[in-house]
């Protein structure tokens, strides 16, 4: 609930502070650095137990779930990356993994953090690093570095070069097609990132106004919101994972 | 909703953790994985040759049965045939025991019987010259009269 002494306006505001060091482009928010790295700090636990453990016999519990993971996605990158590639799936596995618990702590009790961290002076703190822009970009950037280096390196610089400016309209329209294909790659990371941004922080601003509502009727929605949330949370994992697959795919075939 | 440094942090972030997982966590599992494949694909595959090598042997112990079932019917049945054999050879044996020794005593009462009637005809003799002798007296002399009684004595 908001505190009693804020506005509506003023808790939405407070909600979407970031905790920041810095000014400008040199700033830094803290809160979304911290808990991505957490988070992948988690990710990492969990999975080199498994891994440390990893036995050709029975599986025990951890193992059991790191397999179940990594048999899903590698059956994802099995099935729409054609090329041998050691990265793609590993990468595929981090992507899924880390962004899913990046979208989930979302589900935490909505105030209980920023709440933690004003008890102890700290002004404001995001737990969701997804719906930070920069958490999203960050990814996809890295993303679209891996396409243009696996471009290049498969295709040679030239055969990338030729691929740039005589498709998709051949020799006639070569302005034309290097435009297009300019905009085609730099599509790529941007509609991977903003998606998730937009999903998450969208999802997190409905939040921020169901706990605008009266407290008796706010568990109604908010218990709905958080069982939708749970879906897209999931599903918006997914597909930064196997558009990144797919991106690379495509990377690595020659037209 | 502004671009800063955080995005740099992101992306360095990102690249350990992906390095992370490509070195350490990966390949580990995945070897596991298809070891564990490999290892249930083996135990299938020896399963399925237990099996057939079960087959194999239940047949072959079928066939052992029945020839022992033969070899005993046919030991059996020689063993009768053996018995009867040697019932009969019994039989025999105790029919010409019976033969033997009947003859045996049919001989000896003959013998016997022989010999009462010499004895029976010696007295007889005796008995027949002591009653001529009275009844004669001194007139028939035994030496004179020797080749009569001889006669006498062959008629009875």
């Amino acid at each position: 609930m908001a505190s009693e002494n804020l506005t509506a306006g003023e808790y939405i505001k407070h909600h979407l502070g970031h905790l920041t060091v810095g000014e400008g482009f040199w700033a830094i928010n803290i809160d979304t650095m911290a808990w991505s790295i957490g988070l992948g700090v988690v990710f990492l636990l969990i999975f080199l137990k498994a891994a440390k453990t990893a036995t050709a016999g029975v599986p025990n519990g951890v193992q059991n779930f790191a397999e179940i993971l990594v048999e899903f996605v590698d059956q994802q990158v099995k099935d729409s990356f054609h090329g041998r590639s050691k990265l793609i799936a590993p990468l595929a596995l981090t992507i899924f993994v880390w962004v899913f618990l990046m979208n989930i702590v979302k589900l935490l009790p909505y105030d209980l953090f920023p709440m933690l961290a004003n008890a102890v002076g700290i002004e404001y703190m995001r737990i969701n690093p997804t719906s930070d822009i920069n958490a999203t970009f960050g990814m996809s950037i890295a993303v679209f570095l891996l396409i243009i280096f696996y471009s290049i390196k498969i295709k040679g610089f030239s055969g990338f070069g030729k691929e740039m400016i005589f498709t998709p309209f051949g020799k006639y329209l070569v302005p034309f097609n290097f435009i297009m294909k300019v905009v085609e790659e730099l599509a790529k990371p941007v509609s991977l990132s903003l998606r998730l941004f937009g999903n998450m922080y969208a999802g997190g601003l409905i939040f921020t106004l169901i706990a605008l509502v009266p407290w008796w009727i706010a568990w109604t929605v908010g218990l709905t919101w958080s069982l939708f949330k749970l879906l897209i949370i999931t599903l918006q994992a997914f597909i930064f994972m196997m558009l990144t697959i797919v991106y690379l795919s495509m990377a690595h075939e020659d037209h | 909703m502004n671009m800063n440094l955080t995005l740099l942090g992101q992306m360095i972030t990102f690249a350990m953790l992906v390095w992370v997982t490509m070195k350490y966590v990966w390949p580990p599992i995945t070897k596991a994985m298809e070891e564990r494949q490999a290892k249930i694909a083996d135990g299938l595959a020896a399963a399925e040759r237990g099996k057939h090598e079960q087959e194999l042997a239940e047949r072959r112990s079928k066939e052992l049965l029945k020839e022992a079932k033969g070899d005993a019917a046919e030991i059996i049945a020689q063993a009768q045939k053996r018995s009867n054999e040697i019932i009969e050879e019994a039989k025999e044996a105790a029919r010409a025991e019976g033969d033997r020794i009947l003859t045996a005593a049919k001989a000896e009462i003959e013998q016997e019987a022989n010999r009462a009637r010499e004895q029976l005809r010696a007295q007889v003799v005796t008995l027949a010259v002591a009653g001529a002798g009275r009844i004669l007296k001194r007139e028939i002399d035994a030496k004179a009269h020797d080749d009569l009684l001889k006669d006498v004595i062959k008629q009875l």
